[in-house]
């Protein structure tokens, strides 16, 4: 173990220091990125990150001094001009949104490659460093640059967390904040301030091409797992600082990696792991829902038939495999599958190729029955669909009704149209109470 | 640039149709009696419009004059004057595009108006904003916004924490106690996107609850919800109007309008009516608002912005 991380240079203060920024710089870009996600301007992150690059050229070409807050002031200049020029684009014309961006976007781009490979061309020597800005080189960092970094993150979050309560109000509900006697200006002004701040502390480690992953990717991942806001700017910090981290120090173990990819390949790790195992808004518990619901409604119709059999043939209470088949309607190797399946849940007996409903499936059974025809005598009586269209309609809800509603529908049906619950049957079978001619109308739901 | 939006020659130039009720803005002093008089004759254009001229501005919970609202320089409200009497519940009905939520909108000075002004008890809105209560269209949000119902209740008392401060724990009593108001007490922590759409209204109600104001603006609380939350929530105006507070709903269902509403604002781009429910809510005022003889104001609008387009 010493001999790891000996050979990972921990030991080292500059690499600690190195692996610190980036931490800061993952854990900074989660949080703002958690407002601009949720208020829609993660990719206004990206044009800023790519409109930032002329500037460092630009700042470099102006003093020849490469030293960080130089560089960084150069690039905020060109990176704001580029929102500003984003925003006149689409007020002042019909070009939308996402247009404007790309083609800003591009354009300061394309101008500050032009400006890199000029300085590169022309002033040999010395250009070294600034092509880092494409890519990110978090291991470039010196201590100082790692100072102005945390001093600059820290004053982010002191800020976030003074004004978290306008953000929140800005991005849920804006006009209701206005209408508060807050200014909506400022407080937009102050949450792109922060973004701004944001992209340019990273700038250095990440690069201007993928920086806005450290804004989109740890958020919209943390958005996962809660409900939450608080919780999910504190759990976007948390993934963007391990992914900051780590993927400084993955790029560090082998030459020329360049840090932002790194980064940002571990966030988006973090990003689909979060998509698939999260417990409510995760694809798995997604499938998972979606397969039980499935199953129950398979389940319900299964036991549903048994009843219906039964009592057609007063009572007997064993049906062959074929006689379900044509209840269902299912292919016959469906119905053994599902005969099967109950039989291990204890709701159904099998016996020599007949199927036999338990105490406990005839009690599910004759609920689901009851709640099918108490719908559809509900739906018909209030008017709400024709009485030959009436199948269709229960089929899909009985399997969502709970004993409240159910004694709700009893209690309707039995007030306003003197149902007797307790003998309803299929509404166009024999015996049923259903009269067309003489029924109400209009009455006042309750 | 608002006010260049307003040209004085163009709407003139239109038929006479920019200033149906101008004339009822110089005879406030006609009887009431009069104002019925001119509404039950489907033959005069005069609106019907009360104001309340003899009362101090400072007792009037909204007064609105002259005002005049374009959006993108297509004007949406036309010459609006209007007086809303306190402790009243009040009713704006118009068909779609009528301006009605533009009114209310204008009413907290969160549009910009082309002329005109709006007084709250005689103050410009600003002075007043902590006494006014507002109930956005629930359409109007995200909710899958990751908020509790909670939280957004206590979005209502941040007019009265002020930039920077948290909301204390008094707050969240006040607000909690508004949840406990529209009957969601319990469902305090649920996340808003959990809740069905006339629970998510209740909450949009508490939040104006927990406002704690005396004059209310709601934008259509009554869309979409059950019958058990429209009468939960009329319920609630009625105590609120009880209490001495003025509530002003845009509403759509015409068929409640006289069971609901002590005065009536009926809109259709210009206000063609506005009084007590019994004196202006009739067949002549009906077609008026919702008939299509105004839309030779829309056309105008059109004119107006089209005018506006050529020359910027």
């Amino acid at each position: 173990m010493f001999d790891f991380l000996h050979v990972l240079h921990l030991h080292d203060a500059t690499v600690r220091s190195v692996l610190f920024g980036s931490l800061l710089i993952g854990a900074t870009g989660g949080v703002l990125g958690s407002f601009a996600v949720l208020r829609r301007r993660s990719l206004m992150g990206d044009a800023l990150a790519h409109a930032a690059l002329p500037g460092v050229a630009l700042a470099f070409l102006w003093t020849g001094s490469k030293s960080l807050p130089v560089l960084i002031s150069g690039a905020t200049c060109t990176g704001v001009l580029g929102v500003l020029l984003i925003q006149f684009i689409t007020t002042r014309t019909r070009i939308k949104a996402d247009a404007a961006i790309g083609i800003v976007l591009t354009v300061f781009f394309g101008i500050g490659i032009v400006l890199l490979t000029h300085i590169q061309r022309s002033l040999v020597g010395n250009q070294a460093g600034l092509d880092k800005f494409l890519f990110g080189q978090a291991a470039s960092m010196v201590e100082d640059d790692v100072r102005v970094m945390s001093v600059m993150s820290l004053l982010i979050i002191v800020v976030v967390l003074l004004l978290y309560k306008e953000f929140k109000a800005l991005i849920f509900d804006p006009k209701f904040l206005q209408s508060l006697g807050y200014s909506l200006q400022r407080v937009d002004l102050a949450l792109m301030g922060l973004i701004v701040l944001t992209v340019m502390v990273g700038l250095q480690a990440v690069g201007v091409v993928l920086i806005a992953a450290m804004l989109i990717t740890p958020a919209v991942a943390a958005r996962f797992w809660t409900e939450r806001l608080h919780v999910m700017v504190v759990l976007a910090a948390f993934i963007g600082g391990l992914s900051g981290a780590s993927g400084t120090f993955l790029s560090a173990q082998a030459p020329r990696v360049p840090t932002g990819p790194v980064m940002v390949l571990v966030a988006t790790g973090l990003f689909v792991l979060s998509g698939l195992l999260a417990p409510r808004r995760g694809l798995l518990a997604r499938w998972r829902r979606q397969r039980s619901n499935v199953l129950r409604e398979r389940r319900h119709h299964f036991l549903r038939a048994l009843v219906v059999l039964q009592e057609r043939s007063d009572n007997a209470p064993r049906f062959r495999v074929d006689e379900l088949v044509q209840e269902l309607g299912w292919e016959r190797r469906r119905v053994a599958g599902e005969a099967r399946r109950l039989r291990r849940l204890h709701l159904v007996d099998c016996r020599d190729g007949h199927v036999q409903a338990t105490a406990q499936g005839l009690a599910e059974g004759t609920f689901v029955v009851k709640s099918h025809r108490l719908w559809e005598h509900y739906l018909v009586y209030r008017d709400i669909v024709n009485a030959d269209h009436v199948d269709r309609p229960a089929d899909e809800v009985e399997h969502l009704l709970t004993p409240d509603i159910l004694e709700r529908l009893e209690e309707i049906l039995q007030r306003d149209h003197g149902i007797d619950t307790e003998r309803v049957v299929d509404i166009h079978g024999r015996g049923s109470q259903y009269r067309p001619a003489g029924r109400e109308r209009n009455e006042v739901g309750t | 640039m608002t006010d260049a939006s307003r040209p004085d020659g163009a709407p003139q130039d239109v038929e006479g149709a920019s200033r149906p009720n101008a004339s009822a803005g110089a005879s406030t002093g006609d009887s009431i009696e009069a104002s019925i008089n001119q509404a039950a004759d489907p033959s005069t254009d005069s609106p019907s419009i009360q104001l309340l001229p003899d009362l101090d501005p400072a007792s009037i919970p909204i007064r609105i004059h002259d005002m005049t609202i374009a959006y993108h320089r297509k004007p949406v409200l036309w010459d609006v004057d209007l007086d809303v009497p306190e402790g009243q519940l009040v009713g704006i009905v118009g068909p779609n595009g009528a301006g009605k939520s533009t009114m209310i909108l204008a009413i907290m000075n969160l549009v910009p108006k082309a002329s005109g002004w709006v007084r709250i008890y005689g103050k410009p809105y600003q002075e007043m904003r902590r006494i006014v209560g507002y109930v956005p269209q629930r359409e109007s949000v995200d909710w899958d916004f990751p908020i509790s119902a909670l939280e957004v209740v206590t979005m209502g008392r941040f007019g009265h924490v002020g930039w920077i401060r948290r909301p204390s724990k008094q707050d969240k009593q006040l607000a909690h106690e508004a949840l406990e108001k529209v009957g969601m007490g319990e469902y305090a922590h649920r996340q808003i996107s959990q809740l069905s759409g006339g629970q998510q209204q209740r909450v949009f109600l508490a939040r104006a609850l927990a406002q704690d104001a005396k004059v209310y603006l709601m934008d259509e609380p009554f869309a979409g919800v059950d019958a058990a939350t429209e009468r939960a929530i009329i319920d609630i105006l009625m105590e609120l109007r009880a209490q001495g507070k003025t509530i002003l709903v845009v509403h759509h269902d015409l068929q409640t309008v006289t069971r609901y509403f002590d005065w009536l604002i009926m809109l259709n781009m210009r206000v063609v009516a506005s009084g007590p429910t019994e004196e202006v809510f009739n067949d002549t005022t009906l077609n008026k608002t919702y008939g299509g003889r105004l839309t030779v104001l829309s056309q105008a609008a059109q004119a107006v912005q089209d005018y506006e387009r050529g020359r910027g």
